[in-house]
């Protein structure tokens, strides 16, 4: 369990590591108090410098785009990567704030020693209703395990923006896509008045 | 009183049909009544930010968090007595004795349910319903549809609400009065429940509908089977991810299927006989 004295470039598992950015990132939660005053720009910087570095993006996005990916070129993939990015940060951010000391159980990790493509199952415990389940499908790669995708209740992240991104390409193309993301990456944090929306 | 409801939805779905195709551009199969679900879907948007926000936002301002924790024990464990049965009729019968030794539990030692104390030692709630009992034997999720107030479901979904709402023992509790009371307390409650979800939701889509739709969809198929649905094997970026083509009108057999599905309660062909 501890973490040995030789100072091996070893991998971390990828339940422990799982458990330790959880904890790590909520226990900072904990005793910020301008992240409890609702510092926004603050949860962004804990995102980017803790949790970020554990993410394959790229995979991500390719992903979410789905079948249109073959379609961009190198320089729209690497811009609709970084606005994806901006926009899970931003929401994660969102989702971070509103936590209020829930507690987290980690399951066990049923794969062999050998797998290189695991999920990591955690469940968010909270009085008087079902366990929210938060599962991490992860890939071993050189630098250590990455997360591909997330399913909160089941509900795979990736998968739930695939239409909504096929709509935007269909409409106005990979360019108009990347547009919608720069566009919603850069409006207001929250809505202050959030009227009907004509639907043309 | 199930007739006039399973009379009105059919009503209510060829209406939303003809809205679908006067107004539907590059539809998805799984909503050939997109143009009725956005309208619906507007309107219970401004119904929300009008009334149930704002009445969901001072609730959980006004009430302490033990209390409304209180509140959502006392539904939860009400909600437990058929969520056991649903688990009974999905052949679960280890599910159902867990959900009503949880009801014992909260109605004895958590003080009429007010404490969840089942949880604390360690034993899960579920979350269960028709829907998901009828998608267990086998019926599809069915075309999309958004209700009033009621919000996202599907033509299975849609079924399994009549008998979640005929069955619900608090919409029989006496006088009519408290039933209310009651009725709106657990409405607000829930939606308080949600209000850090919906900020998220607002936070992360393109389109709300789109997002809370696909999001729907996802959730139920997971529920259906107990977080483990069948999977596609991970796609790889390069290939082509192979999907249903979007079509650009609502899918006649899809249409069809849902009304065929409509009508089948109709007839007294009770599976269990």
């Amino acid at each position: 369990m501890a973490g040995g004295a030789h100072a091996q470039p070893e991998i971390q598992a990828p339940d422990l590591l799982v458990k330790n950015v959880t904890l790590e990132v909520v226990d900072i939660i904990r005793k910020d108090k301008d992240i409890q005053k609702g510092d926004r720009k603050k949860v962004v910087a804990l995102i980017e410098a803790k949790v970020l570095p554990h993410f394959n993006f790229q995979a991500m996005t390719a992903s979410a785009v789905g079948r249109n990916w073959a379609k961009a070129n190198a320089d729209q993939k690497s811009r609709l990567m970084e606005e994806f990015k901006t926009l899970l940060v931003r929401t994660y951010s969102s989702a971070l704030a509103s936590y209020s000391n829930q507690k987290f159980d980690f399951r066990p990790l049923r794969a062999k020693p050998t797998d290189t493509d695991v999920t990591v199952y955690v469940r968010i415990l909270q009085s008087g209703s079902e366990p929210v389940t938060i599962d991490y499908d992860m890939e071993k790669r050189p630098g250590g395990w990455k997360v591909w995708d997330v399913r909160v209740g089941g509900i795979s992240l990736v998968a739930n923006y695939r239409t909504e991104f096929d709509n935007l390409i269909r409409e106005s193309g990979v360019e108009g896509l990347i547009k919608a993301l720069y566009a919603k990456n850069n409006s207001p944090a929250q809505p202050a008045v959030a009227g009907t929306q004509k639907s043309k | 009183m199930m007739k006039l409801m399973l009379r009105n939805l059919v009503l209510v779905l060829f209406l939303g049909a003809a809205a679908g195709c006067a107004t539907t551009n590059g539809g998805d199969a799984r909503d050939p009544i997109e143009g009725f679900n956005r309208a619906m879907y507007s309107f219970n948007d401004g119904f929300d930010q009008t009334i149930g926000k704002p009445v969901a936002s001072a609730y959980r301002d006004v009430l302490p968090s033990p209390v409304r924790t209180g509140v959502r024990n006392f539904f939860g464990n009400i909600a437990d007595l058929w969520i056991g049965a649903n688990n009974l009729l999905q052949g679960k019968p280890m599910d159902a004795i867990s959900d009503w030794a949880r009801f014992v539990f909260n109605s004895t030692f958590g003080l009429f349910g007010f404490i969840d104390i089942a949880s604390e030692i360690g034993i899960d709630k579920h979350d269960e319903d028709f829907g998901q009992t009828f998608g267990r034997w086998g019926a599809g999720d069915g075309a999309y549809i958004v209700w009033p107030i009621l919000g996202s479901s599907g033509v299975r979904d849609s079924f399994g609400l009549i008998f979640d709402i005929g069955l619900d023992p608090l919409l029989q509790h006496q006088p009519i009065a408290a039933r209310n009371v009651m009725t709106v307390l657990r409405a607000t409650g829930k939606r308080a429940d949600l209000l850090d979800a919906s900020r998220i939701l607002e936070e992360a889509a393109l389109d709300k509908y789109v997002f809370q739709r696909d999001a729907y969809l996802q959730r139920r198929r997971s529920l259906v089977h107990d977080g483990n649905p069948p999977r596609a094997a991970r796609e790889t970026p390069r290939a082509e991810v192979p999907e249903s083509e979007p079509v650009g009108r609502p899918d006649p057999v899809a249409m069809e299927a849902a009304v065929r599905l409509l009508e089948l309660p109709a007839s007294p062909a009770g599976a269990g006989g």
